[in-house]
Formats: structure tokens, C-alpha cells, sequence
């Protein structure tokens, strides 16, 4: 970075901690990027932007908010009716965990469309599995934390899942909840991890974007960068960009926090926990459908189960529904492996492209039947949703990506960019 | 190709839409859904009708008070409807507080303050369901915001009292209620025609309270929902303009390029 155009104070800084140095080479102009990247790219950026609001955001709540059994559900509603403008801040941090999953989600679809998982981008891809793990598991305990109806049940089918686990089950169970049920130990312990993992989060997006730094971003052509002319400075141009891809989302999100603030929320949770009295419906929120449709497709006479128990003879439907839940997410580490071609873009792998849009349908069923009860055709339905999403991950895409002959490549980023102007 | 990936994926959203739509509208068994109504605050940009919900809370204090409390409300959040301060001040004054201790660690009984939360008919919850046949009445203050159906919901209950179908068996203390979810309610028929005499002419018919009595909860429900609708206004005007111009901006930073 040119230092001497300087002002002297910026350059007094330079000299001892090169941050400008360090920002232009990150998000600036000395951050090369290639230049087709198309609008699914702002994905990144909007769920960083969600990350810093929502913890903007629960830092202000917890400081309204009291962690007891007791005065749980009746301090968020202090905040809803007494503290200046707390509704705001609630319903920002209530809508702001479904934005942060619709954003995070279609971010990880680009990369399974543009094969933005396979070399060198490994570790930049799992690093990201393990970011969506801990969104889950803070999500998970936030929605706790308002102590309503769903709350409670919710938090008490999900731990006692656990109690699947051979062994050790019952003791991990126990150790999740301080105690014997889900009761104020269970509701303290996840107000604090509650807290603390957002800033594990923050940590490990530091990383996963240092991994980004080293290769740079994939691109829509999936080819890699060639020269200079396929790319141009992050700044001014994504800057601008992202911007603009921020203002567009923050339209999308107010919508929800001014005008249906409770459209991704559950009435139940309007009602205080009662331990006595089971909701006629147990459902998570929708960003867990999916995996809860995975998790109850697994009865004794699901022939997927089976297939891997012997039988029955191996473990029981509830142990094996548990472990295919936490299969479904820990199968995309293995992608990279798993896609075996040399192309990276599905644009030029048309039959790989049909089987990942038929892979989004599927998660979308699977979120659907989630959402049913668990009742006739639903079982069915969510049976075969199942099956598909992991026929999917271990036989289609290593099949098809092995066999399947890409169409022809562009020469350069560039050429596609020119040709795309003709 | 571009354009084949930007369709599919426009259709893959509309699914998603459709998918949320439905999945919201999780059906309790054989219970019907509580027809809409046309209620003013249901509207993108409406608001509580004061003289509706003014009449609302009258239907309140003098029926479902008996039974029902509405712990998350003080009496000084009735002056958002439009009491005047000395109303407000005379409504709490109308019941018998708790307070204390003193400083001879006695409590004792005084006329409310607009401070004080609305006070509940009974002590606890055991004591609620003992005069209740066994099931106590719920708080009120959320009900709009804890049910599928919200207001219509809460409408359709209080009109939806009927004769049992033949061969449906309503059990001892239990009421035959059209949108109950399991139709048998421990709560009779809380509300006829001129249950409550209205000050201000409007006719006193069943569906006039329910209706009156609906808005009032609603507020209770989410009283600053009125506020919350200005100021998403302002603020989706301004992310508006905004946005315009950080488009303007990029398209003027990306027009140099090749
Ligand atoms: C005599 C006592 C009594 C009065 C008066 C009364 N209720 Fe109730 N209410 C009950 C009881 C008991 C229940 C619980 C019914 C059950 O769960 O079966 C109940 C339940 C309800 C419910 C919840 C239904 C559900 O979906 O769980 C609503 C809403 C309700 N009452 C509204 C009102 C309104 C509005 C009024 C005044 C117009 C009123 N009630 C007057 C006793 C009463
Ligand atoms: C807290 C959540 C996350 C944040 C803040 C975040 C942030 C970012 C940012 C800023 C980028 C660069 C811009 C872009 O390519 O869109 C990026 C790239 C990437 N992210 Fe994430 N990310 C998150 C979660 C995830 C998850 C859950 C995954 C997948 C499992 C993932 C996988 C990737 C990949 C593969 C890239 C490189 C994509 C490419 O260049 O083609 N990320 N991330």
C-alpha cells in the first residue's frame, strides 16, 4: 500500500500496526476477486451482517432478561411492553435467527451448485458444516429462553434424544439438564451457553474466512483464476455490491420485524411452560423440520432401518433416527470427496445441476412433512424424503460426478464474461 | 443457462412460499377453522379501534374478569385506548389491592393505583381450577398471540357455542363449542345478547361483545402494535431510498469495467 499519500496520523498507525495494509488486502482493492461473480456470492456477506445484529441485538436483551423459571416468560414480556423500544429489539433478535438460517442456507446451496466445496476450498467448506452446527446448537438454546410452551417441550424431546446414545445416554442426558427433567439448572446453563457461543461462531468465521483469503472465492464458472484480467479489486466493486445486497435483504427482514413479527413463531410459545400439560403438536422451528422429519422417519418398520441395524439387531429405531439426523449434516463434510469430478460448476454438468435442484426439493419436503404430524401418508412421504436425501449425498453425486462428461469450459473468467456481453 | 438456473430457482422460492403458507396452518383433528373476520388491526397498516376496544374492556371488567385474570397489564396501559388519566385513576381505584408489608409487617388492604397490574380473580392456580370444574381459566393478557387462528380464533370460541351433535356425549361441567380444538369446553357460554349495557348506543348483540371484547384482547395482546406499524413505515421508506441509491452506486462503480 502506498503509504506516503497518507494522512499523517493513518500513517503513524501504518507504521506500527499495519491495519490499512491489512483491510486493503482483505476487503479492498488488493483483494483480487473474480469478476463474474453473480448475486448468490452476497450470501457471505448478509449472514456476516446478521451475525454482528444479532449479537448486537441479544446483548441488549440479555441485559433486560432473567434466566429462572419463574420470571423467564414474564421478563420477555417486560421487555415487549416496558422497556423502550424492547419489542424492537426482541423481534429483530426473534426474526433475526430464521433470517440468519434462510441466508446461511442458500449460501450453502451456491456452494453445493458451484462446487465451491471441492480443492482447494476443503477446509473452507467443513469449517462452514461446523459454523452451521453451532448456529444450530444457538439457535436451539435461544428458543429456550423465552420459557413458553414450545420452549419447554421442544427442549425436552431434543435433549432426551440423547438418551438414544448406548451407555452413556442417560448420563449425558442428566448432565444436559443439571438435573432430573428440564427445569431451571437446564434453562441457567443454556442462557450462558446461549451467549457464549455466538462469539465461538465469530471465531470460526475469522477462520473460515482466512481459508477463503488463501485461494479466493470460487466463481460461477467454477473455473480457476488465470490472470489478472479475470479478476478486479474487492473494493470498489463487491464493496458496492454488498452494500446493495445488504440494503435489498434489510428490506426483507424489517418487512417481517414491523409488519409479521411472528409469522416463523409458534403460538404455543405465547403460552407459559407448563410441565403438565404436553401441545398437542411438538414442532421446532423451521430451520430444524428437515432434520426432525429425518430423526422420526425412523420406525421399526422403515426398511432404511432395517437395512443398517441387521434387522433390528444392531440398535434401536430411536438410536438409528439420531444418528441419521446428525448423519444428514456431518455427511456434508464429505463432499469434497464424495463429488468426484474435475469440473467444479454445475453449469456445465447439467445432470449434476438436475440432481441438486431435485436435492433442494427434497429438503423442502423434508421441512414440510417436519412440520405434519406424524400420521399416515406424512410417514410415508417423510420415509421416502429420507431415503432420497441420503441416496443423494452417497450415490447420486459420487455416481453421477464420476461419470457424467462436463460441457466445455470457458478458456478464462474473462472469456465467459465477454462472451456473456456479446 | 443462466436464465434456465434463475427460473428454476424462482420456482424453487415459490415452493418455499407455498411450503410456509401451508405449514402454518396446522389443523387441530376434526375442529374447523374460525372463519376471518374483518378485523381493523389484522390490515397491513391498521390499528385498534378505540371505541371497540374501549367497549372491549368494559365486556372484560365486567364478565370474563370474574374468571379470567390478565396479569401482564397494569391499569396505566389503559390510557393508550383513550381513558383519560382520572378514568384510569377511577377504574384502579375500583378494586381491592394487596399491599405491604407495613412497617408493623402487616399487609393490607387499598383502593389500586394505575400502577398496579390488573388484579387476578383468584389467588392461584389451584384455586382458579377448584371453581372452575377442575380447569382453570387462562390468563388473557397473550390469548390472541397463544392460539392458531389468533382473533378469529378467540371470536369464533365465544360466538361457536351450540347444541351437540346426536351421539356426541358431553361430559358433566363441559359446554359443546364448534372451534374448541376436541370441542369440549370447561367455560360456558361466557356471553348472550346484553350481557354487558354499552354507554355509547352501540347494540348490545352476542357478536357485538365478542367482537368488542376480541379487539380489546388484541390489544392486550400486542399493545404496541400501532407503533410498530409507524415505524416500519419510516423505516422501510428509508431503507428504500437507501437502497436506491447504494444501486445507483454500484451500477456507476461497475460501468467502468471492460
Ligand atoms: C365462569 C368463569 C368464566 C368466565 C366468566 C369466562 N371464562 Fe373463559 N374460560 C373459563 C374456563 C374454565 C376456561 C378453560 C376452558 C378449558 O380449557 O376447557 C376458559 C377458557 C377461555 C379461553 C381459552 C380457550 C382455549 O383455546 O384454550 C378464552 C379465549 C376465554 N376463556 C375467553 C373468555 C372471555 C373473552 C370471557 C369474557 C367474555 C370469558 N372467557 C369468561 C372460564 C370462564
Ligand atoms: C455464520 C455463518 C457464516 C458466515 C458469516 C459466512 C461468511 C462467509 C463469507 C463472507 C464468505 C465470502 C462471500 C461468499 O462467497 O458468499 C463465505 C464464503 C464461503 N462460505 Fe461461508 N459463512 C457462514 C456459514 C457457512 C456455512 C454454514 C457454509 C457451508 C457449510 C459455508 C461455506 C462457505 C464456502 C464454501 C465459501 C466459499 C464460497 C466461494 O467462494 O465460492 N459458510 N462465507
Amino acid at each position: 500500500m502506498d503509504t506516503n499519500n497518507m494522512h499523517p496520523v493513518m500513517k503513524w498507525v501504518e507504521y506500527r500496526l499495519p491495519v490499512f495494509s491489512f483491510l486493503d488486502h482483505s476487503l479492498g482493492t488488493q483483494y483480487p476477486t473474480p469478476k463474474n461473480l453473480n448475486y448468490w456470492w452476497n450470501f457471505g456477506s448478509l449472514a456476516g451482517l446478521v451475525l454482528v445484529i444479532m449479537i448486537a441485538s441479544g446483548i441488549v436483551l440479555a441485559m433486560h432478561y432473567t434466566a429462572h423459571v419463574d420470571y423467564a416468560f414474564d421478563s420477555v414480556e417486560r421487555i415487549m411492553r416496558d422497556v423502550n423500544y424492547g419489542w424492537l429489539i426482541r423481534y429483530i433478535h426473534m426474526n433475526g435467527g430464521s433470517m440468519f438460517f434462510i441466508v446461511v442456507y442458500i449460501h450453502m446451496f451456491r456452494g453445493l451448485y458451484f462446487g465451491s466445496y471441492q480443492a482447494p476450498r476443503e477446509l473452507l467448506w467443513m469449517i462452514g458444516v461446523f459454523i452451521l452446527l453451532a448456529m444450530m446448537a444457538t439457535a436451539f438454546m435461544g428458543y429456550v429462553l423465552p420459557w413458553g410452551q414450545m420452549s419447554f417441550w421442544g427442549a425436552t424431546v431434543i435433549t432426551n434424544l440423547f438418551s438414544a446414545i448406548p451407555l452413556v445416554g442417560d448420563s449425558i442426558v442428566t448432565l444436559l439438564w443439571g438435573g432430573f427433567s428440564v427445569d431451571n439448572p437446564t434453562l441457567n446453563r443454556f442462557f450462558s451457553l446461549h451467549y457464549l457461543m455466538p462469539f465461538v461462531i465469530v471465531g470460526l468465521v475469522v477462520v473460515h474466512i482466512w481459508a477463503l483469503h488463501v485461494h479466493g472465492s470460487n466463481n460461477p464458472t467454477g473455473i480457476d483464476v488465470k490472470s489478472e484480467q479475470d479478476t478486479i479489486g474487492f473494493h470498489p466493486y463487491f464493496t458496492t455490491k454488498d452494500l446493495f445486497g445488504m440494503g435489498l435483504f434489510m428490506m426483507f427482514f424489517m418487512f417481517f420485524v414491523f409488519y409479521a413479527p411472528n409469522f416463523f413463531g409458534e403460538p404455543d410459545n405465547y403460552i407459559p411452560a407448563n410441565p403438565l400439560v404436553t401441545p398437542a403438536h411438538i414442532v421446532p422451528e423451521w430451520y430444524f423440520l428437515p432434520y426432525y422429519a429425518i430423526l422420526r422417519a425412523f420406525t421399526g418398520d422403515f426398511l432404511v432401518y432395517q437395512v443398517i441395524s441387521l434387522g433390528g439387531l444392531l440398535m434401536d429405531a430411536k438410536l438409528a433416527g439420531v444418528l441419521a439426523m446428525f448423519a444428514s449434516i456431518l455427511l456434508l463434510l464429505f463432499m469434497p470427496w464424495l463429488d468426484g469430478a474435475k469440473v467444479r460448476s454445475c453449469s456445465f454438468r447439467p445432470i449434476m445441476a438436475m440432481a441438486f435442484w431435485i436435492f433442494v426439493l427434497d429438503c423442502l419436503v423434508l421441512g414440510y412433512i417436519g412440520g405434519k404430524p406424524a400420521e399416515g401418508n406424512f410417514i410415508t412421504i417423510g420415509q421416502w424424503a429420507t431415503f432420497y436425501y441420503f441416496a443423494h449425498l452417497l450415490v447420486i453425486v459420487p455416481l453421477v460426478s464420476r461419470l457424467e462428461r462436463p460441457r466445455q469450459l470457458p478458456d478464462s473468467i474473462n472469456a465467459s464474461v465477454l462472451k456473456a456481453a456479446e | 443457462m443462466k436464465m434456465n438456473m434463475m427460473k428454476t430457482s424462482a420456482a424453487a422460492l415459490a415452493f418455499v412460499a407455498t411450503v410456509m403458507v401451508s405449514g402454518t396452518s396446522f389443523a387441530a383433528g376434526d375442529t374447523p377453522r374460525a372463519p376471518a373476520q374483518n378485523w381493523s388491526f389484522n390490515k397491513l397498516f391498521g390499528s385498534f379501534e378505540p371505541a371497540a376496544a374501549q367497549r372491549g374492556f368494559q365486556v372484560y371488567k365486567e364478565v370474563c374478569s370474574g374468571c379470567h385474570s390478565m396479569s401482564l397489564l397494569s391499569y396505566r396501559h389503559l390510557s393508550q385506548l383513550g381513558f383519560s388519566e382520572d378514568e384510569v385513576k377511577a377504574i384502579a381505584a375500583s378494586v381491592e389491592v394487596t399491599a405491604g408489608p407495613n412497617d408493623e409487617g402487616e399487609m393490607f388492604e387499598r383502593p389500586g393505583i394505575p400502577a398496579d397490574r390488573f388484579k387476578a380473580p383468584f389467588a392461584n392456580v389451584q384455586a382458579a381450577a377448584a371453581a372452575n370444574n377442575g380447569k382453570a381459566p387462562p390468563d388473557l393478557s397473550l390469548m390472541t398471540k397463544a392460539r392458531v387462528g389468533g382473533a378469529d380464533y378467540v371470536y369464533g370460541l365465544l360466538v361457536g357455542y351450540e347444541e351437540a351433535p346426536s351421539g356426541v356425549e358431553v361430559p358433566e361441567g363441559g359446554n359443546y363449542n364448534k372451534y374448541f380444538p376436541g370441542h369440549v369446553i370447561a367455560m360456558g357460554p361466557p356471553l348472550s345478547d346484553e350481557s354487558v349495557e354499552y354507554t355509547d348506543g352501540t347494540k348490545p348483540t352476542l357478536s357485538q361483545h365478542a367482537k368488542d371484547v376480541t379487539t380489546f384482547m388484541a390489544w392486550a395482546a400486542e399493545p404496541e402494535m400501532e407503533a410498530r406499524k409507524r415505524m416500519g413505515v419510516k423505516v422501510l421508506l428509508f431503507l428504500l431510498v437507501l437502497t436506491g441509491m447504494l444501486y445507483a452506486v454500484k451500477r456507476k462503480v461497475w460501468e467502468n469495467l471492460h
